[in-house]
């Protein structure tokens, strides 16, 4: 299997077209394989996914998600610091979202400008002044991590409002013991089965105070929502029922969901939906998908709802080029993985170095999430670059510029064969108010053209399984010794004769 | 539960026994409709698509237009692949409570449908697929699923589905002007040999009909899909053991089951269709007063104002 070389980073081959030590028996299992019996395997992959439905939703039509057959692997020493890295960016972001909606500390400290808060177009203050039931914001983060050339983990962005895309981690390895068994081996990847566990704990660690047994809900916005298939599972999986809008109804600063025996309490409401379509007496009015009422019973007490409405400003993207100082503000501690650079445009200097050079810069709305609105210079046109000029010189505080990275690539199954594609990595985070789990591995995305920098689902990504290595065996010791296993040799069977006619014949020699 | 959860179980229930209904009643006439004469068969598909309860689309309405209709109009609630397809709709809409195997099993029958040539012969084979993947369907509801609320509501759906499948399937005896064979009709339900036994060779018209219609013992007879019916409605709603009202589902579902248990017999043959229309008519009555009772509940959004 030969894999061409760009100048970013590979996370399969170091340089010299050696596999890395943590893909050897990745390597080893491709290897025996056949090129028709890998793209076989990839079929029936496809095939499964479509027949048990892990699809999203692109143009109100289902898509499969694609799986590609090579995994991404990380090895146990390079995990243990994403892990502290991502933990420590949950626990800065926390502090900062409790601070901006409280007392703004870090304004008056002067970390960040107060303008650039209170413009961040996320900033609700609906949800101002209150502290959320249970005391925590940040339930369900995803920071989405990439490698540089150097081989740098460095954080494109955090997601801390609806963060998407865990269901294909818990599938994809589903998928991969099937396929690809071999590579499995004898070493040890961790196990990603205990998300749902971990995120009900969670959920229902943090309910409304002197609620002894709590209902706990998903709620979707519906069956047409790109990320449909993902409710679902994690609502099978945690054992909840998974609600609409329409399905909720507040009452006396409290919640309660329709069912077949009446109205039953609903206490932690895990919602995907936006806040702005969440409550229709506080943000959109023409909303259909949330439940009127939500919010003020969130203020009152009766209700948590994860993630913490307002969370929105912490992911602006200018908000995010403040993060590090962040950490060191909050924290008291240097950041673990760094940022990418990022120029803010609406310093002078800096905005005048991004018009200068925009064909190698990219260029990304604040807001914008999905890659939706993203400009990469080497790539757009020169009227896509005036126009983009236009409105960064019209809202300056709407955009961010960062170089182009080269992100790293993993060898992808592409047609007939294999070549290098660049990959980033979406970890997830779970806080339970005491301590901030982050799941071992989480989701590689794969831009499956050549050479495309996009990762994004609805922009023809794909994904790829995320093994992390556990760096010590962590098998269980047993320390009785097993029973062994009785031979039942009596098995029940209805008495046929099947050889009668044998012995007739014997009968009359 | 929640309401619209159990709606959407109920709805399962309801499609796949139809689907699997159509199948049965479409695998039968096509035979028949192949021995016409063209004038004869262009009529017979009509009245045939009118007791199946849909409407043609247009004059010139013939063969194919029929197998389109029942079998593979995705658009139409009537059709097998509309069924299925819809089946399988609801249950995306409540994947979290069905079990995986059940949704799979739906999820590949919709995949399932388009791969099916779509001649006279080909529905065969589409018919007999179908009633493969309805059994499936159903013996992975009934062994994976729990037998609660949940499982209560499908069977629910699926059994005023079955009984009014079975009146249909007797009305359509009436289109044929030289009358559909009752070892046909018979052998559409799946009754043929269990009925041979029952009877023994002796038998007439009467007792065939009677048959499909009363017997206690045979799960796709009319009596015994309302008393399933009923059973699911009375464990649904426990608070009724006593003497009290009694819900309005259950009042339709066990007057129409006493009426037909309790109507004197001799005269059968000659009331048939009456009948028929009476169980269509108290089929669509009870799924009307259960929505009112479960499922009506969630239509849209409400805010109840604040009480200070």
């Amino acid at each position: 299997m030969a894999a061409g070389r760009t100048g970013a980073y590979d996370e399969m081959f170091a340089p010299g077209q050696e596999a890395r030590e943590s893909y050897s028996e990745v390597a080893d299992a491709l290897r025996k394989l056949s090129l028709a019996d890998v793209s076989a395997r990839a079929d029936s992959m496809a095939r499964t996914f479509l027949d048990r439905g892990v699809t999203f939703d692109f143009a109100g039509e289902e898509r499969p998600f694609p799986l590609d057959i090579v995994p991404r692997v990380i090895p146990a020493d390079e995990w243990t610091v994403l892990e502290k890295g991502v933990a420590q960016r949950v626990r800065a972001l926390e502090a900062f979202l409790n601070d901006v909606y409280d007392k703004m500390n870090v304004v008056a400290d002067g970390v960040i400008p107060r303008q650039l808060v209170t413009t961040s177009a996320h900033f609700h203050r609906q949800v101002h002044g209150f502290e959320p039931a249970g005391g925590v914001r940040v339930h369900i983060s995803g920071i989405d991590v990439v490698r540089d050339a150097a081989g740098t983990f460095r954080v494109l962005e955090d997601n801390v409002r609806v963060p998407s895309g865990v269901s294909y981690v818990l599938e994809n390895r589903r998928a991969m013991a099937k396929g690809l068994p071999e590579a499995f081996g004898q070493q040890l990847i961790r196990p990603v089965e205990e998300y749902p566990r971990r995120l009900l704990s969670a959920l229902r660690k943090t309910a409304p105070a002197g609620v002894d047994d709590p209902t706990v809900v998903v709620l979707t916005p519906g069956v047409f929502n790109s990320a449909y298939f993902e409710h679902t599972l994690l609502a099978g999986l945690m054992g909840v029922e998974l609600v609409e809008g329409r399905d909720l109804i507040c009452r006396g600063n409290r919640v309660y969901m329709r069912t077949t025996a009446g109205e039953q309490r609903v206490d932690v409401i895990y919602k995907r939906i936006d806040d702005e379509f969440l409550d229709p007496l506080q943000f959109r009015s023409d909303s259909m998908l949330g439940c009127p009422g939500l919010v003020n019973a969130a203020r009152a007490g009766g209700v948590t709802i994860a993630n913490a409405v307002g969370n929105g400003v912490a992911d602006d993207k200018l908000v995010y080029s403040y993060v590090p100082d962040l950490i060191r503000y909050y924290l008291s501690e240097e950041p673990v993985i760094a940022n990418v650079d990022t120029y803010r445009l609406e310093e002078k200097e800096a905005r005048e170095y991004v018009l200068d050079n925009l064909s190698e810069l990219v260029v990304k709305p604040v807001d914008g999430s999905g890659g939706k609105g993203l400009v990469i210079g080497p790539d757009a046109s020169h009227d896509e670059l005036d126009a983009l000029r236009q409105r960064v010189i019209a809202d300056p505080r709407g955009w961010i510029a960062q170089p182009v990275l080269q992100l790293s690539t993993v060898p992808t199954l592409g047609g007939d064969k294999f070549g290098p594609r660049h990959v980033d990595l979406r970890p997830f985070a779970v806080n339970d108010g005491d301590d901030v789990w982050v799941l071992p591995g989480g989701l590689t995305r794969v831009a499956l053209k050549e050479g495309s920098l996009i990762v994004n689902s609805s922009q023809g990504g794909g994904s790829k399984d995320t093994w992390v290595l556990a760096g010590s065996p962590q098998v269980p010791v047993e320390t009785l010794p097993r029973p062994t296993i009785n031979i039942r040799e009596r098995v029940s069977v209805w008495p046929v004769e099947s050889n009668w006619r044998d012995r007739q014949s014997e009968q009359q020699q | 539960m929640l309401s619209r959860i159990a709606e959407s179980l109920f709805w399962i229930g309801r499609y796949v026994e139809r689907a699997d209904g159509t199948a049965r009643i479409l695998d039968v006439h096509l035979e028949r409709l192949n021995h016409l004469p063209m004038d004869e068969r262009r009529r017979v598909a009509q009245e045939l698509l009118a007791v199946m309860g849909a409407r043609p689309q247009s004059e010139d309405f013939g063969l194919p237009e029929l197998l389109h209709a029942l079998a593979y109009d995705k658009t139409s609630a009537t059709s097998i692949a509309g069924s299925l397809g819809a089946a399988r709709e609801n249950a995306r809409r409540a994947r979290e409570t069905v079990s995986s195997g059940l949704w799979e099993s739906l999820n590949t029958t919709y995949y399932g449908l388009s791969q099916h040539r779509k001649d006279v012969v080909g529905t065969y084979r589409f018919c007999n697929w179908t009633l493969e993947r309805t059994a499936m369907v159903s013996g992975l509801a009934d062994t994976t699923v729990s037998h609660d609320e949940s499982w209560l509501f499908l069977v629910l759906g699926r059994s005023l589905e079955r009984a009014d499948m079975t009146a249909r399937m007797l009305s359509t005896r009436d289109v044929l002007s030289a009358g559909m064979s009752w070892v046909n009709m018979l052998r559409c339900a799946g009754a043929y040999e269990s009925f041979l036994r029952t009877r023994r060779a002796a038998f007439g018209d009467q007792h065939a009909a009677e048959f499909l219609l009363l017997d206690r013992l045979f799960p796709r007879s009319i009596v015994y899909a309302l008393r399933d019916a009923d059973e699911c409605l009375a464990k649904l709603d426990p608070s009724a053991q006593r003497v009290g009202f009694i819900n309005d589902a259950r009042r339709i579902v066990g007057q129409a089951r006493t009426f037909l248990e309790f109507h004197r017999t001799d005269d059968l043959m000659s009331e048939l269709p009456e009948h028929m229309e009476r169980v269509q008519k108290a089929v669509a009555q009870a799924s009307d007063a259960i929505s009112r009772k479960y499922f009506n509940q969630a239509d849209e959004l409400a805010w109840v104002g604040e009480v200070s």
